[in-house]
């Protein structure tokens, strides 16, 4: 599996991203900025950071960018789509995912190790996990309250496309909301940073084991398909 | 030349926190009726007049400027002078 | 409407015009003898620039030189963007603290980011990438509105900036006094990695090569604002004039990947960043320093505003911009290059023989000034001294103890107090985790960065007590070198060498250049004493609230190294029975102390002494503890003292606390700050090793599991306190005094 780490300008969390796939899970990938091709790649992780300055909204000028077509299209074909944090928002932003990301309650940016509650563990991201599991990642964020109108809470909830739940919410998101998937299940889309907890020296390694069930699943799918 | 000048709000409903911190604020200056305060964006253009012009703007503001999840917005078009 | 370049050379001298630019007349002179004519407009404001202190070090070089500043390690000392220290495997450190006090004063946010900005391009323009950020801040005592505002907004403004450029910023120190009330002070401090071959250094060598300027357009921001308040230069002029800088670290996330492509060019022969005096400094230095000239058109550089004047674009500081020098006819590498990045790089001159800095505009030479009298023959002054009339007092004075009625209760108190309270509402909003190498967070003596690929990690740690150099310049700068080795011993690292921010009051005044030549001798024995040189540094002077100098606050930024991952420390206690040591022994020291200003509301007496023999000797003892494996956690004992230092080894997440047995004078064991001490856990197999390798070690007690502290003296219980509430008033205070009305 060949993943593209997408580089916007004001990407922060590229080479933190780029770090996590290919050094520690050893899988392949390559920074890939955000004027190429991403036809080759199976696997497209939108990092975090501030990409354009987070000028108008946060990920509102990345998501009208030509490479957002591109990431459309790799979605609709069901290959897994993950964005973090800015990416998140640029997902959102580009109407890939419902909802919007608003500032904070407590209006400042956050920077801390949270707790989260995996809610639905049958996702190409979540596999390696257990439902109702409680994980370890770093959060860094201003604009990290999910917001959503209540038919689409509503919707969020019958499809089991709310994936992460902090178990102290800290941003006054809507239901405690840390990550959401698609209805297709094949684009996910959260705050906190599994690529920040993917060393046990750095406080967490919990998140590894998001990219190792994406690795897993796209070789279960591989395998069966060949 | 035409100016456009794009006012953008949170929609009604949605928690609008620094607009709270706002009124707060004013609030504990004494100025006890301030019942609600709400932050928006204030988007000056300068547009090449042409056809459609308010229908292209609209357009602009559905494409880019607000985010119809959580925003709203409204627009008034004048003849720009000294922009 | 007069223009400025209408003011004609003799009107500047008749009117003394140069006076408004902040040159005396003695200054003035030589600059007529340098010229050998009278200087016009632009050239004066350039020279009023390049000759200030904060470009010419004029009053403190001389104190400087005294710093040690040599080692086999060093790569770069004073003088470039930024130091560089060695630490092997073709790998360097690369840092620097600059204060941004007066900007922050009046805009607190844009002056706090700017200052963040600007001493990151500091190491970038170096060719390191910067990995992380630090800051060294003080304010008034938060009990005004004001107050309030410059400390909410100073860290909006760090926060704002380093988190969207992507450096985390991994800790720091804050301090609060009310000699700071009207004068925060900004000192922020960046750290890089570079390999070796990557050095680039601010030059513009080679007859003929071309001057590119990259980055933003240029406006007014940032140019003196009060420089010419008189009728001269129009209404309209004065008012479009904005002399706050504003930040946009978006611009420089792109210029930071876009430098650090560049560095691997051969086209590029030097780089620096358009700092304080902006294009004059910059195009000045890169000139003087490749012993070339330089002639730059001003109608090349990019403007923001129309009509600015030579003046007005040589005295910008507009923001997140560079000056290049590149080899001729190979421009168009660089050019492609930024514009990857959407950033733009235009040819504004080129270098040439003649010793000459020369300006043109409009056709016309607007400035034409031998480019070394810029960089080099700035006046040095020698500052009368005189002995503050307070110290003699002070020292006059007989060390008492601080009556303490209840213990329990003054521990409470003192973890409530600014100073020592938690800073978690200051670091939480700061990115300290991105680029994934931070292991330890802020809240801890050093912040720890590993260095990915290798088996080692670089501690960071701002420290500076500035009591104690208030009651005593030279011990007090001792301290405050000794104190920032400590932490990076504690955290398991080996001390490698220092940035100072020396921030001192009016230096005119003969007192408070005492307190500035002391505290650099003190410090510069400290740094001799433990083996660590000052690599790069930066003075801010005329620091005053209501007509008083603040206290002087000479900030060390120190980093260190761990030669393995393995030696990583944490201050935090550990496991339950682990034993409780504590090196060397407290001492009825008051002076300064944060007791001190709780009982009797001032700082007086004898600052804590310091023997820096067995300060070196203590350091190395411990480290090598560390590095044996012996240690679980180390600590420094500080602000407070042991009691401080215990209940803040407790804060875990772990439910740990401890029981402690002391015997001697129960406040002065608790909450002296004696220095050279140190509060450190080992493990009961461990003891006999440890105890072995240090002689001055002691225990104390144990660590427990039951999240209780447990402190008796002489056999009675002085403090049993409950740890979780303990905690929570400690990271409760400074939340607590924010909102509280003023």
């Amino acid at each position: 599996m060949k993943f593209a780490v997408v580089v916007f300008p004001g990407s922060n969390c590229d080479r933190d991203m780029y770090h996590a796939v290919k050094e520690v899970l050893q899988a392949e990938a390559d920074l890939v900025w955000y004027e190429s091709n991403l036809e080759k790649y199976d696997g497209i992780l939108i990092p975090g950071g501030f990409s354009y300055g987070d000028y108008l909204r946060s990920g509102a000028v990345a998501s009208t960018s030509n490479v957002m077509k591109q990431i459309k299209e790799h979605a609709a074909q069901g290959k897994p789509v993950l964005g973090i944090c800015n990416g998140f928002q640029i997902l959102t932003e580009a109407g890939l995912l419902p909802g919007a990301l608003m500032r904070n309650e407590k209006l400042s940016f956050m920077c801390h190790q949270e707790e989260l509650v995996v809610e639905n563990e049958i996702t190409p991201f979540t596999s390696g996990y257990d439902k109702g599991e409680v994980v370890r990642f770093p959060i860094a964020h201003g604009e990290g309250n999910y917001f959503c109108d209540e038919e689409t809470l509503a919707d969020l909830k019958a499809n089991n496309q709310i994936v992460f739940t902090y178990k102290n919410n800290p941003n006054g998101s809507v239901e405690n909301i840390a990550g959401i998937i698609n209805k297709e299940g094949n684009v996910l889309g959260m705050m906190p940073h599994p690529e920040r907890a993917v060393e046990k020296l750095l406080g967490s390694d919990d998140g590894l084991r998001l990219f190792q069930s994406m690795v897993q699943n796209w070789r279960d799918t591989y395998a069966k398909n060949a | 030349m035409r100016k456009v000048t794009v006012y953008i709000t949170l929609k009604q409903g949605v928690l609008d926190p620094q607009g709270k911190a706002i009124q707060e604020s004013l609030n504990s200056l004494g100025y006890n009726e301030i019942e609600d305060a709400r932050v928006g964006k204030y988007i000056e253009l300068k547009v090449e007049d042409g056809p459609n012009l308010e229908a292209r703007v609209t357009e602009m503001c559905d494409k880019l400027l607000a985010n119809p999840v959580i925003e709203d917005y409204r627009f008034d078009v004048e003849e720009a002078e000294g922009l | 409407m007069l223009k400025t370049h209408d003011i004609s050379p003799e009107q500047i001298e008749q009117d003394k015009l140069y006076r408004e630019m902040g040159l005396s007349d003695q200054e003035f002179d030589m600059i007529k003898d340098i010229m050998k004519r009278l200087p016009n407009f632009t050239e004066t404001g350039i020279f009023s620039v390049m000759w200030s202190e904060h470009c010419s070090y004029k009053t403190s070089k001389p104190l400087l030189r005294k710093f040690p500043t040599k080692a086999p390690h060093v790569l770069q000392g004073p003088g470039e963007g930024a130091g560089i220290i060695d630490i092997g495997d073709n790998q360097a450190v690369v840092f620097k603290v600059e204060s941004h006090n007066h900007p922050s004063a009046v805009e607190p946010y844009q002056g706090a980011a700017t200052g963040v900005g600007g001493i990151i391009r500091d190491v970038f323009s170096m060719g390191a990438r910067p990995i992380a950020s630090m800051n060294s801040l003080r304010f008034g005592n938060l009990n005004t509105d004001r107050t309030k505002y410059l400390f909410s907004e100073v860290v909006g403004g760090i926060a704002g900036y380093g988190n969207c450029v992507g450096v985390p910023t991994v800790g720091g120190e804050v301090q609060f006094d009310d000699s700071y009330e009207d004068n925060p002070l900004v000192n922020a401090m960046c750290v890089g990695l570079i390999n070796h071959d990557e050095i680039q250094k601010g030059i513009a060598a080679g007859i003929g090569n071309t001057i590119l300027y990259a980055g933003p357009p240029t406006g007014r921001d940032g140019i003196h604002g009060a420089t010419f308040a008189s009728d001269d230069l129009g209404e309209d002029a004065a008012k479009d004039r904005p002399a706050v800088q504003v930040g946009d670290p978006f611009m420089e996330k792109l210029l930071i990947e876009a430098c650090l492509e560049v560095i691997h060019s051969d086209a590029l022969v030097g780089m620096q960043d358009m700092g304080a005096a902006g294009l004059t400094s910059s195009a000045s230095e890169m000139a003087s320093k490749a012993g070339t000239g330089m002639e730059m058109n001003l109608d090349l550089v990019p403007q923001r505003e129309q009509n600015m004047t030579a003046y007005e674009m040589m005295l910008s500081e507009s923001q997140e911009r560079m000056l290049l020098c590149v080899k001729r006819g190979r421009e168009q590498e660089i050019i492609d290059i930024f514009e990857k990045y959407g950033l733009k790089a235009v040819p504004v001159g080129e270098v040439i023989e003649e010793k000459v800095f020369r300006i043109k505009h409009h056709g016309e030479v607007v400035a034409d000034i031998p480019v070394d009298s810029l960089a080099d023959d700035a006046p040095v002054f020698h500052m009368p001294s005189q002995e503050a009339a307070y110290f003699k007092e002070f020292q006059q004075m007989e060390n008492s103890i601080p009556q303490v009625g209840n213990h329990k209760e003054m521990l409470r108190t003192l973890l409530q107090q600014p100073t020592i309270a938690s800073k978690e509402w200051v670091y939480d909003q700061y990115d300290s985790m991105v680029q994934t190498n931070t292991v330890v967070t802020p809240g801890s003596d050093s912040a720890v960065v590993r260095i990915k690929g290798k088996d080692k990690a670089l501690a960071i740690t701002t420290d500076c007590n500035s009591r104690y150099i208030y009651l005593d310049p030279e011990t007090g700068g001792k301290i405050s070198v000794a104190e920032a080795a400590r932490n990076i011993v504690c955290s398991g690292a080996r001390p490698l060498g220092l940035t100072d921010g020396l921030n001192f009051g009016n230096p005119t005044n003969p007192e408070v250049f005492w307190q500035m030549e002391k505290s650099v001798e003190g410090m510069s024995e400290a740094c001799e004493a433990l083996g660590t040189p000052v690599i790069s540094g930066n003075v801010s002077l005329y620091n005053q609230s209501k007509g008083k100098s603040i206290f002087p606050t000479p900030v060390v930024g120190m980093v260190g190294l761990h030669e393995s991952l393995e030696h990583i420390t944490p201050s935090h206690f550990q496991t339950s029975g682990d034993a409780v040591y504590v090196i060397g022994e407290a001492e009825a020291e008051f002076g300064g102390s944060e007791l001190q200003n709780v009982v009797h509301g001032k700082y007086e007496g004898k600052a804590p002494k310091i023997d820096l023999n067995i300060e070196a000797a203590r350091q190395k003892q411990l480290l090598d503890a560390i590095q044996s494996g012996l240690v679980e956690s180390a600590h420094d004992l500080a602000e407070g003292g042991l009691a401080v230092a215990l209940a803040e080894s407790v804060f875990t997440d772990s439910g740990l606390g401890a029981n402690v047995k002391l015997t001697g004078e129960a406040t002065v064991e608790l909450f002296s700050e004696t220095q050279s001490r140190f509060l450190v856990t080992v493990k009961e197999e461990n003891k006999a090793s440890f105890e072995n390798k240090i002689a001055d070690a002691k225990q104390i007690g144990v660590v427990t599991n039951d999240g209780t502290l447990e402190v008796s003296v002489n056999g009675t219980a002085v403090i049993h306190d409950d740890v979780k509430q303990l905690e929570n008033l400690w990271r409760g205070a400074i939340p607590c005094l924010l909102k509280s009305k003023a």
